[in-house]
């Protein structure tokens, strides 16, 4: 926080503020503050809850974490999809530990999104009316166990090549939030790389659903980057802030280089005819992308869109009793009517 | 009693329980009231399936024991395989079931039997189980009116299927009698702080409650097995 003067609220004091509560020396108004996050910013300084910040850098990560939440659990209906068909105890163990993690980080990104003054209630009203969105790729249905390795694999390592620069994101809680959820999504990455591989080198079949998964998910898996570069909507703005580090097909790159050696370690194969190595680009080429399937499945024409909307909505409403309990107790019982739902957990 | 190998009876009794509790609350996932519960519920499942693993390991290969047996060889309570219902009767089963195993498991901890050693271990995770399902049925009982009624109706329904925790088991070393007085005790305490009135059912007597430990069980149960074993049977002999 070496510039003090960025981290200052009008009227508000900035915690670790070098100077006390002076504003920018010298400058009164907006401005003022603009130039002073812009500062914080080009610095490579975190801004923090209590600081001042642009609107739309506050509605920008207000959209960003809270369908960063939202995937996160609606991200879990695919995957518990298996928990009960689990095929051995020790799958069963992880798959649950791994849905379990995915609450847990939605817990910390609608925490992080509060700190930038919403509420959990009012980010879930807008999951549940469609005013904000989850991650394309839930909508896809999770047909054979080995699906849950395909997104473990490419689903969860698409996801961490988009969060590991998150990391050092410009605000503060966001990037805290993304270390520990990185940390975990690694851990998935390689529980499903390890899934397809037992499913690789087990019987026939097992070896054909692995594949077969493996081709459905791919696809899906690079549309996570989003649209290209020329057509991302949000994508310039958020680099100027520093939200956003790397652009999409940057990422997208990043991906596909990381996944072709990984394949032919697991002895499956990528659908993708025009994918080989172009030495001069160092990079990997790789087939064209159906945009056309992306937008349809964004505008809600995807196989699941509609389930894991309905299925979200009615568990909330059909635990609203119960959260309306928890409320009332404490009411009665504390005097602050809080909403509750605190169950006793360690973790 | 030696402190080696567990008795056999005993630690299906057990082990099943534990893995078909475990199976039930992993049904909760992505279907939980809120988020937090979603966290709780997964983490009481992952504690009871670990539990479960260790308890059948020592029986034989857990796999084997958890997919290939039917559905009369399971050693279960019939309490822990009844269907999730409403969330106060998850809640209802959880006072029940974990008040009694934690009851159970500081005995065995606290003896010098086959079962200390897993016991002391496990007895420390149920009693988070049991003031989680505590703390909900005092949030049930005396929060809503609506509430109050359905957590009165899940403890009603499920009254008749807690006689059977209280018959003697071949291999485990405690005082039955002992164990029931303390069970009632302490769910009478949690529900008058509840607002709700202890249950006046039979608690057992009718054939269809109570012979879980023998392998009679309850139609849903039936299902839940063909749910749980499945893909593992239909692979035989692939490993996973």
């Amino acid at each position: 926080m070496a510039t003090a003067a960025a981290h200052q609220t009008a009227g508000t004091p900035a915690y670790g503020a070098q100077d006390g509560t002076a504003g920018p020396a010298g400058d009164t108004g907006t401005d003022a503050y603009q130039r002073a996050f812009d500062a914080a910013v080009a610095a490579d300084e975190r801004i923090e809850p209590r600081d001042w910040m642009p609107d739309a850098y506050r509605a920008t990560l207000v959209r960003q974490i809270a369908q960063h939440a939202h995937s996160e659990i609606i991200g879990m209906q695919p995957e518990a999809n298996w928990i009960t068909r689990a095929p051995s105890l020790r799958r069963k163990a992880i798959l649950m530990a791994k849905v379990q993690d995915e609450a847990g980080h939605g817990l910390y990104l609608y925490s992080a999104a509060e700190t930038l003054g919403t509420s959990r209630e009012e980010l879930l009203d807008k999951l549940h009316s469609g005013r904000q969105k989850y991650s394309s790729i839930f909508n896809y249905p999770t047909l054979t166990w080995a699906d849950v390795g395909a997104i473990g694999w490419l689903v969860d390592g698409a996801a961490i090549t988009n969060q590991v620069p998150l990391c050092r994101c410009s605000y503060g809680p966001y990037a805290r939030a993304m270390v520990r959820v990185c940390k975990e999504e690694s851990f998935h990455q390689r529980q499903g790389y390890e899934l397809l591989l037992a499913l690789s080198r087990g019987t026939p079949e097992q070896h054909a659903m692995a594949q077969d998964a493996v081709n459905r998910w791919w696809w899906p898996s690079l549309m996570m980057f989003g649209p290209p570069d020329d057509e991302s909507a949000h994508s310039a703005q958020s680099m100027a802030w520093k939200i956003k580090r790397h652009s999409n097909d940057e990422l997208r790159r990043r991906f596909v280089d990381i996944c072709v050696p990984q394949a032919e370690s697991l002895g499956l194969t990528l659908p993708d005819p025009d994918l080989k190595w172009n030495e001069e680009r160092g990079h990997h080429d790789f087939g064209p992308i159906d945009w056309t399937e992306f937008r349809e499945v964004l505008k809600g024409n995807g196989p699941c869109n509609e389930q894991r909307i309905s299925q979200r909505r009615q568990a909330h409403d059909e635990g609203a009793w119960v959260r309306e309990a928890a409320a009332a107790h404490a009411a009665k019982h504390t005097g602050a009517g809080r909403s509750g739902g605190t169950g006793a957990t360690r973790s | 009693m030696t402190t080696t190998a567990l008795p056999t009876a005993a630690a299906l009794a057990l082990g099943d329980d534990a893995l078909v509790l475990s199976h039930r609350l992993g049904e909760w996932a992505g279907h939980a009231p809120v988020l937090e519960e979603e966290v709780a519920l997964a983490n009481i499942a992952l504690d009871l399936l670990g539990q479960a693993r260790v308890l059948l390991s020592t029986v034989g290969d857990e796999d084997e024991l958890a997919y290939l047996r039917e559905e009369r060889a399971f050693r279960n309570l019939q309490l822990v395989e009844q269907p999730n219902g409403d969330f106060a009767h998850t809640i209802a089963r959880q006072l029940y079931f974990s008040t009694y195993q934690h009851l159970l498991y500081a005995r065995l901890a606290g003896g010098d039997g086959p079962f200390a050693g897993l016991a002391a271990k496990a007895v420390k995770e149920v009693a988070y189980h049991r003031d989680h399902a505590e703390q909900w049925t005092l949030r049930l009982g005396d929060g809503t009116e609506l509430s109050h009624e359905r957590m009165r109706r899940a403890c009603d329904a499920l009254w008749r299927f807690t006689g059977e925790m209280f018959r003697p088991v071949e291999g485990l070393d405690v005082d039955s009698e002992a164990l029931e007085r303390d069970w009632l005790e302490s769910i009478g305490e949690v529900l008058r702080r509840a607002t709700l009135s202890v249950p006046e059912g039979p608690r057992s007597g009718a054939w269809t409650a109570g012979a879980g430990r023998e392998g009679l069980h309850t139609e849903p149960f039936g299902r839940m097995l063909a749910e749980m074993q499945h893909l593992h049977r239909s692979h035989p002999g692939a490993s996973w």
